[in-house]
């Protein structure tokens, strides 16, 4: 009864301001970066189509988003639309009963199984949110720099480190613009990329969950022993060197090479202006001619707020948001996102063309402690920030830095133990 | 006065002054570099920082970024509804109850005191669940009043704390003079107690606002809608957007500094004025 | 008290509203919080009474109580910072602004206290921007004059990172105690100082035997608002080294590791009866500081008082 008449006020306050026979959804979401695309492309074309339902985006920073989110869904006032982050951040809302299940929802069947794997139940049963984008790590280079200097992108890892000498050895460029100031960078966009090479993509992360595999094992502490060896051809000062500095190093021309996730592509091209020329490569193997692996992270989906007194226009915007339309849409609007949607999808920026062809020319995986391994304390996916910080800092050794994260894992995961 | 004591007293506020002046261009140094930079074209902000800007250098693309996308102006009413409303609710509730407890014995003095100093100890961001619930309930979520309750609420243990320790020090004679007169309590507090102790009045006045005033998390939680948003929560969000955009980045950042910055320079006035008229004795 | 005298009706309606509000939007919130310290969940995801044994985690499992220790450690460092930075240097600002003759006064005292009304995220920003290793502010000025060697990505590096963060918050709050001590001394009565000049007491004495000791009840409401202040601080840690309080946790302070244990962060789960047991222990924390103060230090400082 209580509840009744929370939804009741709460959907009162929300109609307020809409027009009178309008439904309003309104969408929860971390990604503020695209505030303006969802207002002047997204929310239009749904519109146009269904002029009986208005749709807010309403978005929080993405450090927050999680606080916030749980705060107003324990309270009931959260947005009828969730934007998901993957695995169990997700499934704990499901669980918890404030996520819907959407198992139903015919737009599903535009979905493989991977691509759904991210927001699904452990056994695969109830699927709650629909998948949107995913992000391909890899390495952005300044092609003008590496043509001025006469190199070619590096495909092997002996290849990526006497371009790196090369760049060093001339001085007009930091060789990689990357800090560990924010910690993330270093697990993100170092370890988790360079990682599948050395732990086999999906065959170690899942040897890892059944407790096959130890993070003490060679194809774990290799990633971290590369890691130690990049410190060299960091910026001066990398120690107190932020995300945007990074960005922007990189951006002003300063930096050759930018270790990167491709959600970038949207952000560096506005900004560089045509001042040079992008291109990417893969993350290099060790020897000519092995297979490459590429982390391909499921990264962004939707879902319903199980509380949403809108639920039926809610899944009519769901619906859409499974349809090869929305996928065009959105990854042309936000190049750099990649759909996961079957049917595929012609992309216009070539930069984006580039890291959506490594999915059929290597073998693409998900970042390895995302699924399952995060859910204990010590978190694992935290103390591979900090480990990967440490690590490329040099103020702990990669083998120690192993030691660490198995000790922790072990200490609550079973298969581990 | 002999000449060796002048020049000693010129030796003196020389010194006084080197040492305030210092202090001071540490002070505003910051707030410098926001502002300068924010006029500059990006390749500037980054190439050379500490240098004011010049024909050639001058951009307003900042500005007109932020500008184009949140109605500021609505932003800064919001603002200032929530933190004056807190502030004078703060400052009469706080005042009636630091009176209550300098001013009477009764039983329970001293815990009513402690239980009133015990939100002191506690940031109030941990009842976050509890008090959005609430307003839930009761509707408030998205309006100006949440936020002000709340903010009474998170003001009012400090606002009594330093109250009453000035109060104890307002002489009884006054009072009791004001009580054979036959004067009210009531009277008595808003008469002649009240305006005896505009100084400390003042002090917590400023200690109030600030906080208030650059909350983002309340305004996050409890008023996040487009027509109630407050100039931190407005500003954050273009923080949030343009993270490498420093252009817009460092706008965003000035326009929050202005608004706050008036209201403290009419404030400070009153500050003043209020601390020196506590002083003639 | 006399008995048949009448209820004082104005003392409720005195207390009435200040109680009521603080009341129902604060203290019963807070402690619905702290309550959760005896819960915990079960394996079917129920909550169930705990006792407590979440207490017994954060204080034996090393898991828990090495991250609890840190953190405390770095409080105790970054509240001793400011007892011996900042209100210093704000009672010396104090006692330079209140020199009889002094002019300019009102400028330098609103000027100084200009960082303490900016919002953390601005003060985390533009410092993190001075101090960058990349963009250079710190570095050119200390090349300036020929110091560059001195220079170190301060921020960046576990030994200095916390010292510095402290010294930025200081920087931000000195105007507190120096307007608070401004208002005691401009209270001392001229009497006093005169009656000091004429006896031929210089400046420098008047201030360590006269004022001084007449200012020490304000200097003990400094000490124990930068107490709590500095045990409930959080916003500038997180606004610039983020919620992992890098590096390597060199600058987690109670409330950066309470804030990732009750809200969650990234992928790590928000745990509300671990983070009400973590807030909990801070509220003790500050309870014991705070009695310490009201019942040792103040009633001895009152004696001084006139």
């Amino acid at each position: 009864m209580k509840r009744t008449i929370q939804f009741a006020l709460l959907s009162s306050t929300m109609l307020a301001g809409a027009a009178t026979a309008q439904t309003t959804l309104t969408i929860e979401s971390w990604r503020n970066d695209d505030l303006q695309i969802w207002q002047q492309t997204i929310i239009p074309a749904f519109e146009a189509a269904h002029p009986d339902i208005k749709v807010v985006f309403s978005p929080s920073a993405p450090a927050e988003y999680n606080a916030v989110l749980n705060s107003k869904l324990d309270a009931g006032s959260a947005g009828d639309l969730i934007t998901c982050r993957p695995f169990d951040a997700s499934l704990e809302l499901f669980n918890k009963g404030s996520l819907a299940d959407l198992t139903d929802l015919p737009a599903m069947a535009n979905f493989s199984d991977v691509a759904k794997s991210a927001w699904q139940t452990d056994d695969g049963s109830a699927t709650f949110c629909v998948p949107m984008a995913s992000v391909i790590h890899g390495f952005i280079y300044n092609k003008t720099a590496f043509e001025e200097l006469g190199l070619t992108p590096p495909k092997t890892v002996d290849e990526f480190y006497s371009v790196l000498d090369a760049i060093k050895a001339d001085g007009n460029y930091i060789p990689m613009a990357m800090g560990t100031a924010d910690q993330w960078e270093a697990a993100t966009m170092a370890y988790q990329n360079i990682g599948p090479t050395y732990w086999k993509g999906e065959e170690g992360r899942r040897a890892l969950i059944a407790g096959e595999q130890k993070l003490t094992e060679e194809g774990w502490v290799e990633p971290f022993r590369q890691l130690a060896r990049w410190k060299d051809y960091l910026g001066d000062g990398f120690e107190a060197q932020t995300y945007p500095d990074s960005q922007n190093l990189f951006t002003l021309g300063r930096a050759a090479i930018y270790p990167a996730g491709s959600w970038e592509i949207g952000v560096f091209t506005p900004q560089i202006d045509g001042a040079f020329e992008m291109g990417a490569f893969a993350p290099p193997v060790a020897a000519e001619g092995d297979t490459c692996y590429i982390s391909d992270h499921t990264d962004i989906a939707l879902g319903l707020n199980a509380a949403s007194p809108n639920a039926e226009a809610a899944r009519t915007f769901l619906e859409w948001t499974g349809s090869p339309e929305f996928a065009t849409l959105y990854a042309n609007a936000l190049p750099g996102f990649f759909s996961l949607n079957s049917t595929p999808v012609e992309m216009t920026d070539p930069l984006a063309q580039d890291f959506v062809s490594w999915r059929s020319s290597c073998e693409p995986t998900i970042r390895s402690t995302y699924q399952i391994l995060s859910r204990g304390t010590p978190n694992l996916e935290n103390e591979t920030w900090n480990a990967s910080a440490n690590v490329i800092r040099g103020t702990e050794t990669p083998e120690a830095a192993a030691e660490r994260l198995q000790s922790g894992l072990a200490s609550w995961y079973e298969p581990q133990k | 006065m002999s000449i060796a004591r002048n020049q000693g007293t010129l030796t003196r506020s020389i010194a006084a002054h080197a040492a305030l002046l210092t202090w001071t261009v540490i002070a505003l140094f910051p707030v410098f570099v926001i502002v300068i930079n924010s006029v500059k074209s990006r390749r500037v902000i980054f190439a050379d920082p500490l240098a004011l800007p010049t024909a050639e250098t001058f951009d307003l693309v900042g500005y007109q970024t932020v500008l184009a996308q949140g109605d500021f102006l609505l932003y800064f009413t919001n603002s200032m509804i929530v933190t004056m409303a807190s502030l004078f609710f703060v400052l009469l509730f706080g005042a009636m109850a630091a009176f209550a407890l300098s001013e009477y014995r009764f039983r329970g003095n001293l815990l009513m005191g402690l239980y009133l100093a015990l939100g002191i100890m506690i940031p109030i961001r941990l009842g976050t669940v509890a008090i959005l619930q609430m307003m839930v309930a009761t509707g408030l979520v998205n309006t100006r009043t949440a936020l002000v309750l709340v903010y009474t609420a998170q003001g009012l243990p400090l606002a009594i704390f330093i109250l009453s320790e000035f109060m104890r020090n307002v002489s009884s004679d006054l009072k009791n003079a004001g009580r054979i007169d036959g004067l009210s309590e009531y009277t008595i507090f808003f008469r002649l107690v009240l305006p005896l102790v505009r100084p400390a009045m003042a002090t917590v006045a400023v200690f109030t606002l600030i906080p208030i005033w650059n909350d983002l998390w309340f305004p996050l939680i409890l008023a996040p809608g487009e027509s109630v948003k407050t100039i931190t929560l407005g500003s954050q969000v273009f923080i949030g957007q343009f993270v490498t955009n420093w252009n817009a980045v460092l706008a965003a950042l000035s326009l929050a500094i202005v608004p706050v910055l008036v209201l403290y320079l009419i404030f400070s006035r009153h500050l003043i004025r209020g601390i020196t008229a506590g002083a003639v004795k | 008290m006399a008995a048949g005298r009448p209820v004082r009706w104005h003392i409720a309606v005195f207390l009435a509203p200040a109680v009521l509000v603080y009341t129902t939007i604060m203290i019963i919130p807070l402690f619905g919080t702290l309550n959760l310290s005896l819960f915990t969940f079960d394996a079917a995801g129920q909550r169930v009474f705990a006792g407590l044994a979440n207490f017994r985690t954060l204080f034996g499992d090393p898991r828990w109580s090495d991250a609890f220790w840190n953190a405390l450690g770095n409080n105790a460092w970054f509240f001793l910072v400011h007892m011996l930075v900042q209100n210093p240097i704000g009672i010396a600002l104090a006692a330079l602004l209140s020199s009889p003759r002094l002019r300019m006064a009102a400028f330098y005292r609103t000027a100084i206290f200009i960082p303490t009304i900016l919002s953390f995220v601005i003060v985390g920003f533009v410092w993190k921007l001075i101090l960058s290793p990349i963009w250079g502010i710190a570095p050119d000025m200390l090349d300036a004059v020929g110091l560059k060697a001195l220079f170190a990505p301060w921020l960046g590096k576990e030994e200095y990172a916390l010292t510095t963060l402290a010294l930025i918050s200081v920087w931000q709050f000195v105007g507190i105690p120096m307007m608070l001590i401004y208002a005691a001394m401009l209270s001392i009565p001229d009497e006093v100082i005169e009656a000091a000049e004429m006896d031929g007491v210089t400046a420098w004495s008047q201030f360590w035997k006269i004022k001084l000791p007449l200012i020490l009840p304000s200097i003990g409401i400094i000490s124990i608002l930068t107490f709590v202040g500095n045990f409930n601080a959080f916003d500038l840690i997180y606004v610039s080294q983020g919620a992992l309080a890098g590096p390597n946790f060199a600058t987690d302070i109670l409330g950066t590791f309470l804030y990732r244990t009750f809200f969650g962060f990234q992928l790590q789960l928000g745990d509300p009866h671990m983070g009400a047991t973590i807030a909990t222990a801070m509220f003790g924390i500050i309870l014991v500081g705070v009695s310490v103060y009201l019942f040792a230090i103040q009633t001895r400082l009152r004696r001084y008082q006139f």
